[in-house]
């Protein structure tokens, strides 16, 4: 059986006061907590080998460049890529995003050619592909959604035309907790000739994903989102594709020689890694993926999914409480409405009570606009989260109606 | 943290439920939009302004309940008032929002000072008279409080 209060005393912030209550952080899908192997590793990092990667003769830069580069093994065994050079590190998912974007896209694209998203896009995977679209005349088109968070499959294929060169398209939707088809959505665009784009970002701490089963041509997901550091994500690419690709950025490390008349480019995956990364942050997240596969996934998910059922029926003995998103399929997300209450006066209240959750747009103006809603409220369960923190959230929403409505 | 009902005191709870000067004002020679990008919140506010004094001042738009009852009472203390009061005003404002020092008299527009125990909520209370600010300088763009 699974114990979250077990798991619990990984997390040193957790037993933290905050306005003299216990911490109750629902705040996870912004970004979750850390547990001490995630701290440890990258203290002991910077106590015993600190250097900077590649190319360093002296022990402290080999021991420093084997533990990066077996942070990259971690993620590709992680991700279940069939190549370590397909493991692309990046300060985060929105990063991994431009670079392909600015890179696989600028080579790929031209005026009349079309990108697909979907109608529940983190800004991360509409922007840059706008920018794109800017750059090289290209469109933006949108899988729209039902009432409930679902997309609207059947209009896929004739949004899928032959000018369609991509689809971006989230794996877990951060504002509307819903789990997208992504398996079906890959094979429509294949046979249209499309490649895609999944925004892994707000699914990797809670679906299981393989890429050579998933078979998508991109992956991306940041680091702190998955119990480990800021700064740190991963761009995943298909061998073939990311060789073909250009650079991102110029600098050191992602060249194999420079004269003033040319510059080689380095294999891949360096050729996209320019200047010295954020060692520390990708042994963290290393370590994180570690913890995460000794917790299970799959124990994960279900834990979370207990919380996420608790809270949805809690809410049904809540008058004025609507839930905004109830697709079928929903991982870790309870984002909600209350009658004649802002989300950004729950918040504060929420907070007086030590319960952490997020108000807002959550980076999803569109999903805002099409609910006819300038924000939500938003908890956010992670593996730590308790059946009794689930109560101290309902009882804090209680206690802003009192405040609110009498 | 200071007690919520430092923020949430009975007068904003009234405003907030029942906002003055809300809805749109014909023959309006003042307007502009204000967009709180953190929370979302939208406020269009219309003045009338004769000789440089402010005849009239509505607003629409949805908000949280600070920023609503903060453009409630910001209208209500507007009529009347010279144009050249009003950046002394907002001033003085900012400063007790943020906890500050101020020297001009506030009168109802004080039942706002407990917003500065509560940093984040500084933008919900300043919005209005961001968009004031733009709407009397006859800003092209939608301010934000960012």
């Amino acid at each position: 059986m699974f114990d979250p209060h077990l798991w619990r005393r990984q997390f040193p912030i957790l037993e933290r006061k905050v306005h003299g209550k216990p911490l109750v952080y629902l705040d996870n899908a912004a970004t979750t907590q850390k547990p001490l192997a995630v701290l440890d590793a990258e203290r002991y990092y910077f106590e015993h080998f600190n250097a900077n990667i590649h190319r360093g003769v002296h022990a402290l830069s080999q021991e420093a460049s084997e533990a990066f580069e077996g942070a990259r093994e971690k993620v590709r065994a992680f991700l279940g890529a069939a190549h370590v050079e397909e493991i692309i590190f990046t300060r985060g998912a929105t990063e991994a995003i431009n670079l392909v974007a600015q890179t696989w896209g600028r080579t790929h694209l031209e005026a009349g050619d079309e990108i697909l998203i979907s109608a529940m896009e983190h800004h991360a995977n509409i922007v840059p592909w706008q920018m794109l679209c800017e750059m090289t005349g290209a469109r933006l088109k949108v899988i729209p959604m039902d009432e409930r968070g679902v997309l609207l499959m059947d209009q896929v294929d004739h949004l899928l035309t032959a000018r369609t060169r991509l689809v971006g398209i989230t794996l877990v939707s951060n504002a509307l907790g819903t789990v997208n088809p992504v398996v079906e959505i890959i094979r429509k665009a294949h046979a249209a000739g499309a490649r895609v784009l999944v925004d892994g970002a707000q699914a990797v701490a809670h679906v299981a994903v393989d890429m050579v089963a998933l078979g998508c041509d991109f992956f991306v997901f940041s680091g702190h989102k998955l119990y480990g550091p800021t700064g740190i994500g991963v761009l995943y690419g298909k061998k073939d594709l990311l060789t073909a690709m250009p650079p991102y950025q110029g600098g050191g490390d992602m060249i194999l020689q420079v004269t003033f008349e040319k510059t080689t480019y380095n294999q891949i995956p360096y050729k996209f890694e320019a200047g010295t990364p954020h060692i520390s942050g990708a042994i963290g997240l290393g370590a994180a993926i570690d913890f995460v596969r000794s917790v299970g996934l799959e124990n994960i998910a279900a834990h979370e999914d207990r919380l996420l059922q608790e809270a949805t029926e809690r809410a049904q003995r809540v008058n004025g409480l609507r839930i905004i998103g109830t697709a079928p399929g929903k991982a870790s997300i309870f984002s909600f409405v209350l009658e004649g209450i802002h989300p950004h006066d729950i918040g504060t209240i929420l907070d007086s009570e030590g319960v952490a959750i997020r108000s807002g747009h959550h980076c999803a103006m569109p999903v805002m606009d099409y609910f006819h809603l300038p924000a939500t409220a938003r908890a956010s369960f992670a593996l730590y989260n308790t059946l009794e923190e689930v109560e101290s959230l309902f009882q804090a929403i209680e206690r802003v109606q009192k405040l609110f409505l009498n | 943290m200071s007690d919520l009902r430092d923020l949430y005191q009975e007068v904003i709870f009234d405003h907030n439920r029942h906002p003055r000067n809300f809805g749109p004002l014909p023959g309006a020679n003042r307007h502009a939009d204000g967009f709180n990008a953190l929370c979302g919140d939208k406020l269009s506010l219309n003045l009338k302004v004769e000789d440089g004094i402010i005849q009239e001042a509505r607003f629409e738009g949805s908000g949280c309940a600070i920023s609503t009852a903060s453009a409630s009472l910001m209208t209500e203390a507007l009529k009347g008032r010279h144009e050249a009061e009003v950046a002394e005003l907002f001033e003085g404002f900012y400063h007790m929002v943020k906890g500050e020092p101020y020297t001009v008299e506030m009168g109802k527009l004080a039942v706002l000072a407990g917003v500065s125990e509560f940093p984040a909520r500084v933008k919900c209370a300043t919005l209005a008279w961001h968009t004031l600010n733009a709407a009397l300088h006859q800003a092209d763009q939608p301010v934000s409080t960012e």
